[in-house]
């Protein structure tokens, strides 16, 4: 207690919130000395493979597995026919409509196939290598259907069927009118007396998460009971629903995400292989494990973006925005996987962005395709939202003759105009636009970035300059549960937290929101020490494992700080009212008059006096002495569930240069300041911020996976699907503006998303900034130099790419693809 | 990614790994560097009943000199990319060779990867076959029934095929050395650190009172099989060394440069470079040769010597022919 007493009463100790704590759980993530799912080693352990379809549409004749059922350890074949009873089918818990329609979605195919990489048998063996042999074994029989591949064409009039046994390839249609809804007015009418309107279609291409750890999950048997680690964003979610799927009690069922390797949306899911792998370990009462390949992975695990949209905006001459037409056509994939159809539904929202639009119309078509489901990936909907928006934004400022920003700053909400409920009907919390713009053009060197854009114009230069802005928002913390109801959602959107305070005095959290790499340990320590005023180092954040912590919602939509983290605040907050009565106990003073600040109790106006909540805690575990009536326990539990979502913002911009030559882009320059709400930790928000702009700049100049004709992957290694790497991104100056959110006792607003959501569109229009006046006016994501070099010599968007991958691992010099290949792609596509 | 099974051998000498080449049959394969067989058999788009490591032949390794000012340089074809890289004789005589070395993927696949294995390999988006042209390099060859030499212009023969037969092995390079003032640079054009050249010319010019006395140009990617710009060599040939020369001989003589391509031999070619396709790095791709030509050559006029690039990083590999074709989801079917 000396310590305490020395200390001048003014000087507190100094808050963890805002301290830049180097991550505690990096050292074991970085080495991977921990147990990712794939580490584990069972007694008796078995290992699955997975017969995979090489073709997208097909009936299945016959599944022969008699050669791989005799295969040297091999222990059992089992085919969708065998399993057809008990699979039912992967679970989608999302119905954004009504009528809309689920072809069902079973984990092994039993009928027929509907895209290259779908499960047609699983091989368990003693190996993996002997399973992995024995895949070759296996005969399948496919008669051939008519593939499904283009959204457009699939809604035509006659088009084939992506099910053979559904008549539409339509899953649902969503509307949302501001004149209906009552949050503005009519769009056709605002758009009717309108001075100008653009229109344009602009294509969000299909991506692929490509998280870093491949999928792996196994399962050990127990008596009746199971316990399946799998690498999942969603331990508690995937327990609820393989429960309903399978059958499997709920109680006889434990899951546990061990470290997990990042997830991006990707991870999200209930996969046909987790309930396979759980299946066949019922059926054989053994361990048994999955891993994929990367192979594996790029090809069956869900894909994210892939709409195409087109997008009205009708304005006044002076730059006054009247109204936004959007319509959506979302490729869903082949089936309807977790939240597959609610994806699209996330961004519609969002489309309004900052500006304030009088009306608004959403439409939108979820489309089936015979190729791999699409689901969540990192921003889920809003980035779609946010190009879309930004994109038309700079189209609308050169219609208009106008500065993009001037056009921005003319229709934007205003600071004081807080809290604005926009035409779409959320609620904005908090945030100053022109703050943030004004200090990232700062951070950029705008007017110098201008005045030598001007010069290279004037002299010709083969490099051009362009600069791109994006002044984005985005709605997260995924949470409000009324809200999510009312749009249908399967679930709620709270988050749970309890806070046990052991004898030694130190803490154990136990989240409900599941990190896969973001920091969560780091984080709610850092909460958890400010509100019990304890070392950081004494407390411990338990998570992923539904026995150790039973309520959760996991982490994903960038929920976790704002909603898992204010669960935690609120259960310490209530560790503390309980330690207060003890401590009075304690003290012999009354509870009114206890202060509590750096971890102690003391009597108002006594120095000297005091008791610390980690002295408390031994005392409660003793129990010895304790106030009469109450129960020796100082731990809490807490359920958040705020009323509205919050709302980051922040304006991005990119200096980007044209090499007119080869077409090739490169970032010059690229500045952003971000308004998350309250920091708890910068070095981990400037983590976040880092991540997501590598994520959303790799969408606007590297990544798109390519289908060919006959519904290949074209772009099936990471030789073809190209993901960044450190080397090719450009350094970034990152800055903050902070708004807290009013909606939670943190004021935090989310961040995993954020430099995601904003970077794609700033990208993209600083390119078309710099060659707009060659004549260019579009260019296809991504912006490789064969499409730049188009756009800039032939005119247009610079085309599709070329359906051939390289001829990498022969993905490209394939009876297949070569015969597709196009002059374009004479050697190979985008190499 | 498991491979399928395969017998394995493992000699010490060039003699030893010729006998347990034949001893394998059509079905055996070289193992260099791996970093181009062992990703295939992973994938199980290659299945060689028998591998041959030449890991252990450890006179197959290293750089020397052959013969005085006017002789070789002798490197052996288990010389890693790494070991080209810092090696002084190379740096001296062939820098060219070094600087496009150090455009090879990453340092991991450098440490593994060999001088021989690439040439060997012959993909035309591989860097080191194009400068091996421009060097003029020579290839010999050991096979059962003694040695040969066979020259770069030779070596290559098309897509993914050399002059080896099945039962030879590629024991050294021997790179002439160049006499006189030579300036040499490696211009390679990809999209992300990892990945393989879409386009990329080597480019050495030997000037001589402020002209340019000879020029050699490969090109990387522009065919099935690496080229040489001829024709914008001759145009450079005699000209005043500055960036006119340079500016006129890309463009102008591109046609020429295209025609010097490789008469087709044998086998289904990839469809873009059967004939009457349009011509590699033609005028609709974007993938111009001219600016590369331009760039390279402008860029030695400017600072002669060789212009170290930043370390490229990594992840692109592509296939042999495959030896079992397979139906695989996701590589497209055979
Ligand atoms: C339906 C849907 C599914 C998605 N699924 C995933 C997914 O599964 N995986 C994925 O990677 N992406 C996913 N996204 C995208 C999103 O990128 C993730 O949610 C994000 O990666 C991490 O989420 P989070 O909830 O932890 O984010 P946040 O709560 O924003 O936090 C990210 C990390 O930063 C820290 N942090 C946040 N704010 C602060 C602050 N103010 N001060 C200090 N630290 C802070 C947090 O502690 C946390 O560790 C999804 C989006 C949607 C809409
Ligand atoms: C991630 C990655 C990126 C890469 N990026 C690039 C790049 O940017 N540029 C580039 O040029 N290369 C690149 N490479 C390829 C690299 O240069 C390889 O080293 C090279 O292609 C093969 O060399 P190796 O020694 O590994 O040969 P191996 O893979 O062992 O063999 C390749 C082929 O050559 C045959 N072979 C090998 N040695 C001999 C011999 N002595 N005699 C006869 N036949 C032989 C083998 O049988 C086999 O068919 C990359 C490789 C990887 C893995």
């Amino acid at each position: 207690m000396t310590a305490v007493e020395d200390r001048p009463a003014t000087a507190g100790p100094a808050k963890e919130v805002g301290q830049a704590r180097a991550r505690k759980e990096d050292a074991r993530l970085i080495t991977g000395r921990t147990a990712w799912t794939d580490n584990m080693v069972l007694p008796g352990m078995l290992h699955l493979a997975v017969v995979r379809s090489p073709v997208a549409h097909a009936k299945l004749l016959s599944v022969d597995v008699e050669a791989a059922r005799s295969a040297p350890n091999v222990v059992a074949v089992f085919t969708g026919r065998d399993l057809a009873e008990e699979q039912g089918s992967i679970p989608c818990a999302w119905p954004v409509t009504d009528t809309m329609v689920n072809p069902g979605h079973p984990s092994v195919a039993v009928d027929e196939v509907n895209h290259v990489g779908e499960a047609v048998a699983v091989i368990v063996a003693r190996s993996k290598t002997a399973a992995q042999d024995a895949v070759e074994l296996v005969d399948v029989d496919y008669d051939p259907l008519p593939v499904v591949l283009d959204m457009e064409q699939a809604l035509a009039d006659g088009a084939a069927l992506t099910h053979d046994h559904v008549s539409t390839n339509e899953s649902f249609r969503w509307i949302f009118e501001s004149g209906e809804a009552g949050t503005g007015g009519s769009t056709d009418e605002a758009f009717a007396g309108a001075e100008v309107v653009v229109s344009r279609r602009f294509v969000q291409q299909r991506l692929i998460p490509a998280f870093m750890e491949p999928r792996s999950t196994v399962v050990q048997p127990q008596g009746d009971n199971f316990t399946m680690w799998s690498s999942t964003q969603v331990p508690h979610i995937l327990r609820i629903m393989l429960a309903m799927t399978t059958g499997i009690p709920e109680h006889k069922l434990r899951v546990i995400a061990p470290d997990v390797g990042g997830g991006f949306g990707g991870k999200l899911q209930v996969t046909p292989e987790e309930v396979l792998t759980l299946l066949v370990a019922k059926r054989l009462g053994k361990p048994v494990k999955w891993t994929e390949t990367r192979s594996e992975s790029l090809m069956s695990a869900h894909h994210g973006r892939d709409q195409v949209q087109f997008i009205d905006i009708a304005a006044d001459r002076d730059g006054t925005v009247r109204g936004l037409k959007v319509h959506l056509l979302a490729d869903m994939g082949a089936y309807l996987r977790l939240v597959t159809p609610g994806v699209p539904i996330l961004g519609a929202f969002m489309f309004p962005a900052i500006y304030k639009f009088p009306a608004y119309r959403f439409d939108c078509q979820g489309v089936f395709t015979n190729k791999t489901p699409t689901d969540a990936y990192r921003g889920a909907g809003r980035p779609e939202a946010t190009f879309a928006i930004e994109r038309i934004m700079d189209e609308l400022a050169v219609e208009l003759g106008m500065d993009p920003l001037e056009l921005r700053r003319k229709n934007w909400i205003r600071a004081e105009e807080f809290p604005f409920t926009t035409v779409a009907g959320l609620e904005y919390d908090s945030g100053d636009y022109e703050q943030a713009t004004r200090q990232a053009l700062e951070l950029l060197g705008y007017d110098e970035l201008r005045e030598e854009q001007r010069r290279r114009r004037e002299s010709g230069d083969p490099v051009q300059l362009g600069i791109g802005f994006s002044t984005f928002t985005e709605m997260c913390g995924l949470a409000p549960s009324r809200v999510l109801g009312s749009l249908s959602y399967g679930a709620g959107g709270w988050e749970h937290a309890s806070i046990r305070m052991l004898p030694t005095g130190k803490v154990e959290v136990v989240t409900g929101s599941t990190p896969h790499g973001q920091g969560h340990e780091t984080a709610w320590s850092q909460l958890v020490a400010d509100e019990l005023g304890v070392p950081f180092e004494d407390v411990e954040v338990l998570h992923g494992d539904t026995a150790i912590s039973p309520r959760g919602m996991d982490t994903y939509g960038s929920r976790s700080l704002v909603v898992g983290g204010a669960a935690v605040v609120n259960a310490a907050q209530k560790v503390v009212a309980k330690a207060r009565t003890v401590a009075a106990h304690l003290l012999e003073a009354s509870e009114d008059d206890l202060q509590f600040e750096g971890g102690t109790f003391s009597v108002r106006g006594t120095p000297g006096s005091g008791v610390s909540i980690q002295e408390i805690a031994l005392a409660t575990f003793a129990a010895h002495n304790f106030p009469d009536g109450v129960e020796p326990s100082i731990d809490a539990d807490a359920t958040f569930d705020p009323v509205n979502f919050s709302f980051p913002h922040g304006t991005h911009v990119c200096a980007m240069e044209v090499d007119t030559e080869t077409g090739m882009v490169t970032i010059r320059k690229y500045a952003c300041v971000d308004d998350v709400g309250t920091i708890v930790n910068p070095l981990i928000v400037e983590g976040q911020i880092h991540g997501g702009l590598a994520q959303g700049i790799a969408q606007a100049l590297y990544e798109e996976a390519v289908y060919d004709d006959d519904g290949n992957l074209t772009t099936g290694t990471f030789v073809d699907y190209l993901v960044p790497s450190a080397a090719d991104l450009p350094h970034f100056d990152t800055g903050n503006t902070v708004h807290a959110a009013p909606g939670n006792p943190i004021g935090a607003k989310g961040v995993g998303e954020a430099g995601c959501i904003a970077s794609t569109p700033a990208v993209v229009n600083a390119a078309l900034d710099a060659v707009r006046h060659l004549g260019v006016s579009d260019i296809l994501m991504p912006l490789t130099p064969e499409r730049v070099w188009r756009a800039l010599h032939q005119g247009g968007d610079g085309g599709d790419r070329a359906p051939a991958g390289t001829n990498a691992y022969g993905g490209a010099q394939t009876e297949t693809t070569a015969g597709v290949s196009t002059p374009e792609s004479r050697l190979g596509g985008d190499r | 990614m498991i491979p399928a099974a395969f017998d394995y051998a493992r000699p010490t000498t060039v003699d030893e790994a010729l006998q347990a080449l034949a001893a394998g049959g059509e079905d055996a394969k070289v193992l260099a560097g791996g970093q181009s067989l062992i990703p295939v058999m992973r994938l199980r788009l290659a299945a060689p009943s028998m591998v041959v490591d030449l890991t252990r032949v450890t006179e197959l390794r290293g750089v020397r000199e052959e013969g005085g000012d006017d002789g070789a340089l002798v490197i052996g074809a288990m010389t890693t990319h790494s070991d080209v890289v810092s090696d002084p004789l190379i740096a001296q005589h062939a820098p060219l060779i070094a600087q496009a070395t150090e455009t090879v993927a990453d340092r991991q696949v450098r440490h593994r990867g060999t001088f021989g294995g690439a040439l060997a390999h012959a993909d035309p988006a591989g860097d080191l076959p194009a400068v091996a042209l421009a060097l003029d390099a020579e290839f010999v060859l050991a096979g059962p029934g003694g040695r040969r030499t066979v020259p770069a212009r030779e070596f290559f023969v098309d897509y993914l095929t050399t002059a080896l037969a099945e039962d030879e092995l590629l024991v050294e390079v021997r790179v002439p050395k160049l006499a006189g003032q030579w300036g040499m640079h490696y211009e390679k054009f990809n999209r992300v650190a990892q990945a393989w050249s879409i386009v990329a010319v080597a480019a050495a010019v030997r000037r001589e009172d402020g002209h340019i006395a000879e020029a050699r140009i490969g090109l990387t990617n522009m065919g099935p099989t690496p080229l040489r710009a001829t024709a914008s060599e001759q145009a450079l040939a005699g000209a005043v060394a500055g960036a006119d020369a340079v500016a006129e001989a890309g463009p102008a003589r591109r046609r020429g440069n295209l025609a010097q391509r490789r008469p087709q031999r044998q086998g289904r070619l990839p469809c873009a470079s059967r004939p009457g396709a349009h011509p590699p790095g033609g005028q609709r791709s974007g993938r111009s040769p001219d600016v590369g030509v331009s760039r390279a050559t402008r860029e030695l006029v400017h600072r002669p010597g060789s212009r170290r690039r930043g370390v490229a990083g990594a992840a692109r590999h592509r296939a042999d022919r495959p030896l079992h074709a397979r139906r695989r989801p996701g590589l497209g079917h055979r």
